[in-house]
């Protein structure tokens, strides 16, 4: 793919190399990024010291304002920080929901104070934040939400309980969805924020069938916000939430390959499955259906390369890239079955030695997975958001 | 759709306006209704030529303007919309392919000028069998003073009954099944010794099998060099394919937007069946389904574009994943459409005719995937 530019791309090359290696520590090289984990070990000498370089530095969040501590750069010298981390073996220390969901939303919504109060933290990796968005009793029909918000004057009293809060175990600030007008469905929520570090919030993390708690339930027993913290108008929040909801569904979408960086599904089913004389995987109907699944991956990626294109060309936003959450995660979850299916009974341990760790990954990681087409909004309400905002179909549901 | 410059949105416009205007789906039925032999309209032919179309891929040096494949598979995707019916295909792309990658100056003089402007039709004459197989080549080319004796028989030929000018392969060693040992011609059409049956296919286009009895040719009929014909060939195929997908993605996506529009008119239960959610989210993973579709196509063409490498893989890619979403497509616009879509009247049927017959040419989906795999080492 063309670059865009050259000379001073390449003196910000130049610049972040001779910078992560003075400031990236020799002994965190390759090893995982352990935001990335969900078990939150405290942290080691080193990765406080990396995250905190980082964080002064800005290039945790390089496109974000620098008026706020980040990096100030702009989509293409981002891309050659990012480039600059991966060769010298660096993750990114700073991510989470607030870099992912919340930052890019309140740089767009919120107003200057709240800016100067939480992005800065946010960049620092000083903050980690969770989303109080679904509700027992509301899912795919997220705007029937209940969780009870009420004007006390100088603040604001929650009661209700939300569910599937991602790593609310490990957050310290909530972005939430609340409801200050009963009288109304869409136009009666607000979005505030609050800390997690008050008597009135209670978490509880939900043991999946994967084996491991990444989301939680959290209730709120007279849980409370400050007035200064909520976002837009009041009863305004349902606009944000959904600007937010795209941010997450963006990066749900996977982009294709570099997939859990494991072996690919040909090289599995090489040593699982065995070859022919000709080289060609032994059993002729899964070497077709890896094949196409191969394919779709690859038509993925082309798409996601090609709605790239397309959003910089002149040929305004993209219709590819309304589709990519649905094809990206229902790729993701054929991929897990396959690699299940090519593994055989060794691709079915829970636990113990008998088991390499790449097939205890292929099992949690297919579990895991089916989450992928539920949350971020479930392939139905993709398809039902394709339907009726790109093809025109009639709406009987409204405002998904 | 990719990002064009200027004269690929004004070949693309053109086509567009074109079709829409002299060539809608109405022409094709006229043309099938008319039972002409030749499976196209000669006088809708004549105005393509006039606009350039059949030498886009061809030199400026030859008389064509070398705007490259990605353009051509524009026009191709504008025609496959309407299901225009013409020698596009074979000649401008197939045939001429064949003559710019392989010919010698000789042959390119003596052919290009004429398919660049519409006045020879060229075609490929490859297959000898019910399904694509380009080294399963037995049409024997025997020696024969100083040329070659060319006997056998080609199947399937696509405008095989208009042509002028045959790409044929042919055995000059080695059996049926071997890439080596194969050659390819450059035969006129009305050479002594050949006959050319014409075949009443269901999509109404215009294919026939091709039969060469002793047909003598000399050593200046050789494209490219004796018994190394195969990888020209497959060359020329990926070129031939990359194009037919983009057609099958302009047919495709025309059969989709119908069957849409049926979507917001037709009212059952009181309601316009639209508004039902079986219909929506299947209408919703077809426009899916499309885009991903759109995007191998043009990855293809753009890298036949780039002489990239990857080509053959990508364009195994393209087809496999082209000739899969057309397949559902059509039998959705069918399904879709009840009752009526079932009857000659509407348009419908000739679109799954079309995709069934994409399908076949120059390769299945199963036999792409197989080629994809192969060519990626498994």
């Amino acid at each position: 793919m063309a670059d865009f530019g050259g000379s001073d791309l390449e003196a910000l090359r130049s610049e972040a190399r001779t910078w992560i290696e003075a400031n990236f520590p020799a002994e965190l090289k390759g090893r995982p990024n352990p935001m990335m984990r969900e078990e939150r070990s405290t942290p080691s000498a080193a990765q406080e010291a990396w995250r905190k370089a980082m964080g002064e530095k800005g290039w945790g969040v390089p496109t974000w304002p620098a008026q706020y501590g980040g990096g100030g750069l702009s989509a293409a010298e981002g891309r050659v920080i990012q480039q600059e981390l991966g060769r010298a073996g660096a993750y990114n220390p700073i991510g989470g929901m607030g870099v992912m969901m919340f930052g890019p939303t309140l740089l767009e919504y919120g107003t200057e104070a709240q800016k100067q109060e939480h992005i800065p933290k946010i960049v620092k990796g000083e903050v980690q934040w969770c989303q109080g968005f679904s509700e027992p009793g509301a899912g795919s029909d997220l705007a029937a939400l209940s969780t009870k918000c009420e004007d006390k004057g100088d603040h604001f009293l929650i009661n209700g309980q939300k569910i599937w809060t991602s790593g609310a175990q490990f957050a310290d600030w909530c972005f939430c969805l609340v409801r200050t007008d009963t009288s109304k469905k869409h136009e009666g929520i607000s979005f505030v924020l609050f800390t997690m570090h008050q008597p009135g919030v209670e978490v509880r993390p939900i043991p999946l069938i994967a084996g491991n708690s990444p989301f939680c339930e959290t209730f709120f027993t007279d849980a409370r916000a400050e007035k200064k913290d909520l976002v837009g108008p009041l009863n305004g929040g349902w606009t944000i939430a959904k600007r937010l909801l795209q941010h997450e569904r963006g990066g749900l979408s996977g982009g294709g390959g570099g997939f859990g960086g494991g072996r690919g599904l040909v090289e599995l089913a090489k040593h699982y499955v065995g070859v022919d004389d000709q080289g060609r995987i032994a059993d002729p109907d899964l070497r077709t259906r890896i094949t196409a699944l191969e394919i779709e991956g690859r038509s993925f990626q082309q798409t996601a390369v090609r709605a790239m294109l397309e959003s910089k060309g002149n040929s305004g936003p993209s219709a590819a890239t309304s589709i990519m959450k649905n094809a990206g995660t229902q790729w993701m979850q054929a991929r897990h079955e396959i690699t299940l299916e090519i593994m055989g009974h060794q691709g079915l341990g829970w636990e113990g030695e008998d088991f390499t760790a790449e097939e205890l990954g292929a099992v949690r990681g297919w579990l895991g997975g089916k989450a992928f087409t539920i949350y971020g909004g479930s392939q139905e309400v993709q398809s039902n958001i394709i339907s009726k905002r790109i093809l025109g179909l009639p709406d009987l549901t409204q405002h998904t | 759709m990719a990002v064009l410059n200027e004269e690929q949105s004004m070949l693309r416009d053109a086509a567009k306006s074109w079709t829409q205007e002299k060539s809608p789906v109405t022409a094709f039925r006229k043309m099938r209704d008319s039972g002409v032999e030749i499976g196209f309209d000669a006088s809708a032919w004549t105005e393509m030529a006039e606009m350039g179309w059949a030498g886009v891929i061809i030199p400026e040096e030859f008389g064509g303007s070398d705007f490259g494949y990605l353009s051509m598979g524009l026009i191709l995707e504008e025609l496959g919309r309407t299901l225009t019916a013409s020698p596009l295909l074979a000649s401008g792309l197939g045939a001429a392919s064949a003559l710019v990658l392989g010919g010698t100056s000789a042959q390119k003089s003596e052919w290009l000028p004429k398919i660049a402007e519409g006045t020879a039709i060229g075609a490929l004459a490859v297959d000898e069998g019910a399904h694509h197989a380009p080294e399963k080549v037995a049409l024997a080319a025997t020696k024969s003073g100083a040329g070659y004796s060319l006997s056998g028989t080609k199947t399937f030929v696509l405008e095989g009954l208009a042509a002028n000018v045959l790409i044929v392969s042919a055995r000059t060693s080695g059996k049926p099944g071997d890439k080596d040992g194969i050659t390819l011609f450059v035969v006129p059409a009305d050479a002594k010794g050949i006959s050319r049956k014409r075949l009443a296919l269901a999509d109404s286009r215009g294919g026939a099998n091709i039969t060469f009895d002793k047909v003598e040719v000399g050593a200046d009929a050789v494209l490219g060099e004796a018994d190394k014909g195969y990888p020209v060939l497959e060359k020329v195929l990926d070129r031939a394919r990359a194009g037919i997908s983009a057609e099958m993605l302009g047919a495709a996506v025309q059969a989709f937007e119908t069957t849409l529009d049926y979507l917001k008119v037709r009212v059952q239960f009181g309601q316009v069946i639209g508004s039902f959610q079986a219909l929506q989210h299947r209408a919703a993973k077809m426009f899916t389904d499309l885009e991903l579709a759109r995007s191998a196509v043009e990855a293809a063409l753009t890298a036949i574009d780039n002489d990239s490498p990857d080509v053959p893989e990508l364009v195994s890619l393209a087809k496999a994943k082209m000739g899969d979403v057309f397949h559902v497509v059509s039998n959705e616009m069918v399904q879709m459409h009840g009752g009526i879509g079932m009857t000659d009247a509407h348009d419908a049927g000739f679109y799954l005719k079309r995709a069934r017959a994409c399908e076949a040419a120059y390769g299945s989906q199963s036999y792409h995937r197989d080629r994809y795999a192969r060519i990626q080492g498994y």
